[in-house]
């Protein structure tokens, strides 16, 4: 949004009419912007052809795109769309957990989006479920009917990811009602605000620790090096880094794409921002670092440290855990932002690989290469399909909505 | 689903939490109710004794005849050179193993868990532990496959070629339990390697195998403690490790692995709001503001 439409919905009446409402959603569906980009073109293509192979997934079935197994029936739409994707959104909860509940002022700039990161990433990665279940017109099986599976964990799962999505839609909803320039509205979603998060919180730090808890009954399935009873509460610390991580990721980003929508001053200020954000960072990682070799040394598995997957654990552990989380320490003590994003990026990796460790590589680890799952070019066409999706619903709403320059005038927030 | 009940009602004992609403549930009793007479029924299984088994796969071409699934050809023995798992097709197989004391067959199927990972991974109950024993699967499933990733055993089969697909797996014959009669393959079973009746009753034979021929048998069988208990069980001549079995699966049963998480769920559902709100109503700044105009009014 430019500088004039901003005033224009300033200076918006108070009332405006349905009709109103529905032509100003019209006129701002237009696409905006240059439209042949290598970008726009590169990911308009895969997203073209990973429409048509989810509709052949649809009507031929899972074997007919994927290549999973009766021994690998997870693949990286489950080990990485999902465990990944909602890792990656966690820095939604933290967030709003120190801006709204410890009403720490200096995260104000950034919560917009990151909650709408997430608020995407849960609609389209929790979303690719969707896709992976072999008998998808069941999906609402688990919300209506009689035959309700409460002692899984999955259902707590798929409770939580429904509630989730609700609780960070009405997290975002007051950037909405500002675009809308519906002021009574934005007065009453910004009163929900406070709840919405408190929830959003439990139900985050329940669900990410679920995911983790997915994979206890896989026991004797998973490598020990990766296999521990402390599943779920490693899933829950590392999504705090992995969520902070992505902030810093994706912000670094935005700041260059959307430069035209950030103040100067918010530019100044940013830094500050990622410094805090790379100290906590580094917090959580210790404490991770700390739990996983607590469990290492209890587990008493010294001597698979010299085998093949003892070295891949290492690489995790060291080189995607200890030295990242090193590099945000330093990088906080002495505000290199360069340093910081190397981190960030470096952090995001481990988790990509811890994920994919826990529920494909270290997976029945024992069955030989050839027989062993790896993604179809037809699944991953269709998992970057979905992420560029969410770039572009993302790119869409931050052009149109209050999402990076801050609230208009009438609707500033007081604390 | 007799275990289920006990185990839940168990399961309430143990948190806090949970006596309060089982209390106010059943006013007036203040205990569990006794279960009525139809529920008690006893699981039944079968006992597999590997040492009379011969290979003729009558009890794979049984299956196939009763469930409409493909019928194997059972005259090409071709087959047994490899060791195979159930397969969507197949939900019994015969596997030939060499062993120190020569070949020896195990029929292989669902080993029908006394608690079993499957339905308890299960999230709209296509899972099913029967009253008979029985696990079985029906088409509410989502096909999510978090049963094949919860079964120790790798038992449930994905249909993955088709578009409306299903869990394939043994069933223990259960609509033909609900007749009165005995599992497919058992009936098959030329040699009575097979045997079906109640858990306790098939221990009692198979102890009774074990003591009465000293030295034929491994003092083991396997299934009556393994995961908690199997509905199907076996005795074999050689150490049940040469014969394919997992014998480091541990006497847990498997939905006990991720009860300490569902239990922490009410805990961080109740406790995590109350204190957030409170942190948040400490950290407000309405008072401070107050107190400088001159206090509350």
């Amino acid at each position: 949004m430019n500088g004039a439409d901003a005033t224009a919905i300033n200076t918006v009446e108070e009332k405006r009419s349905l009709k109103d409402i529905i032509a100003f959603i019209l006129s701002e569906l237009k696409p905006r912007g240059k439209m042949l980009t290598p970008f726009n073109v590169i990911s308009g293509l895969t997203i073209v052809l990973g429409a048509f192979l989810i509709l052949y997934r649809l009507a031929k079935g899972l074997g007919a795109v994927t290549n999973l197994s009766q021994d690998f029936p997870w693949g990286i739409w489950i080990g990485f769309d999902v465990m990944v994707g909602v890792a990656f959104a966690g820095g939604a909860y933290v967030l709003t957990f120190v801006a709204y509940v410890l009403r720490t002022d200096k995260y104000h700039s950034i919560i917009r989006a990151t909650v709408l990161n997430g608020l995407l990433a849960y609609v389209f990665y929790a979303g690719a479920i969707f896709l992976d279940l072999g008998r998808w017109w069941n999906i609402t099986n688990p919300l209506f009917g009689n035959k309700f599976g409460a002692n899984s964990v999955l259902f707590l799962i798929a409770w939580h990811f429904l509630l989730y999505m609700l609780a960070e839609f009405v997290e975002f909803s007051p950037t909405i009602a500002e675009w809308l320039g519906l002021r009574k509205v934005r007065k009453f979603l910004g009163s929900l605000t406070i709840g919405a998060v408190v929830v959003g919180i439990a139900l985050s730090t329940l669900h990410q620790a679920g995911l983790g808890a997915l994979f206890m009954m896989a026991k004797g399935k998973i490598h020990p090096l990766w296999y521990t009873e402390f599943i779920p509460v490693l899933f829950f610390v590392s999504s705090i880094f992995a969520g902070l991580s992505m902030v810093i990721f994706e912000g670094s980003i935005s700041h260059k794409v959307f430069s035209d929508k950030i103040d100067h001053k918010d530019h100044a200020a940013y830094n500050g921002i990622l410094i805090g954000l790379s100290r906590g960072c580094a917090v959580a990682m210790f404490v991770y670092f700390f739990a996983q070799t607590l469990i290492f040394i209890h587990g008493w598995h010294w001597s698979l440290l010299n085998t093949p997957m003892g070295y891949w654990y290492l690489t995790e552990m060291i080189g995607l855990v200890a030295i990242p989380c090193f590099l945000f320490f330093r990088g906080a003590r002495y505000g290199n932002i360069p340093l910081i994003r190397i981190a960030a990026i470096l952090t995001m990796i481990g988790i990509i690989i811890n994920r994919l460790n826990i529920s494909i590589i270290a997976f029945k680890w024992w069955i030989p290469l050839s027989e062993r799952y790896i993604p179809s070019w037809m699944e991953i066409v269709i998992t970057l399909a979905i992420i560029f999706t969410e770039i572009w619903v993302f790119r869409w709403i931050v052009t149109r909505m209050p999402v990076f320059e801050g609230s208009p005038a009438w609707a500033e927030e007081k604390h | 689903m007799g275990i289920d009940r006990r185990t839940f009602l168990k399961g309430l004992g143990v948190g806090v939490a949970g006596i309060a609403p089982a209390c106010l549930l059943s006013p007036g009793s203040g205990h569990a109710k006794a279960l009525p007479a139809n529920e008690t029924t006893e699981f039944m299984g079968v006992l597999v004794d590997t040492t009379r088994c011969i290979g003729c796969r009558s009890c794979e071409m049984a299956c196939a005849d009763s469930h409409g699934l493909e019928v194997p050809d059972i005259g090409d023995t071709s087959v047994l050179e490899k060791i195979r798992p159930t397969s969507e097709k197949q939900w019994t197989l015969v596997n030939r193993f060499q062993t120190e004391k020569g070949e020896v067959f195990v029929k292989k199927q669902c080993m029908h868990c006394n608690q079993p990972g499957c339905v308890s991974a299960c999230l709209v109950k296509a899972m099913e532990k029967r009253k008979n024993g029985a696990v079985t699967w029906d088409g509410n499933c989502m096909g999510c496959r978090f049963c094949m990733v919860s079964c120790p055993f790798d038992i449930p089969k994905f249909e993955y070629d088709s578009a409306v697909p299903k869990i394939q797996k043994c069933s223990l014959c259960w609509e033909r339990l609900q007749k009165g009669e005995k599992p497919a393959c058992v009936e098959a079973c030329p040699n009575e390697a097979l045997t079906f009746g109640t858990r306790r009753s098939l221990i009692e034979e198979a102890n009774k195998r074990i003591y009465g021929e000293s030295g034929k048998y491994v003092p083991h069988i396997y299934g009556e403690h393994e995961v908690g208990g199997t509905g199907y069980l076996y005795l074999s001549a050689v150490p049940f490790e040469q014969i394919g079995f997992r014998t480091d699966l541990g006497t847990t049963p498997y939905p006990e692995f991720s009860k300490g998480f569902l239990y922490s769920v009410p805990i961080v559902l109740l406790l995590w709001p109350a204190f957030l709100l409170g942190v948040n109503t400490l950290t407000s700044r309405k008072d401070d503001v107050r107190t400088k105009q001159g206090g509350a009014k």
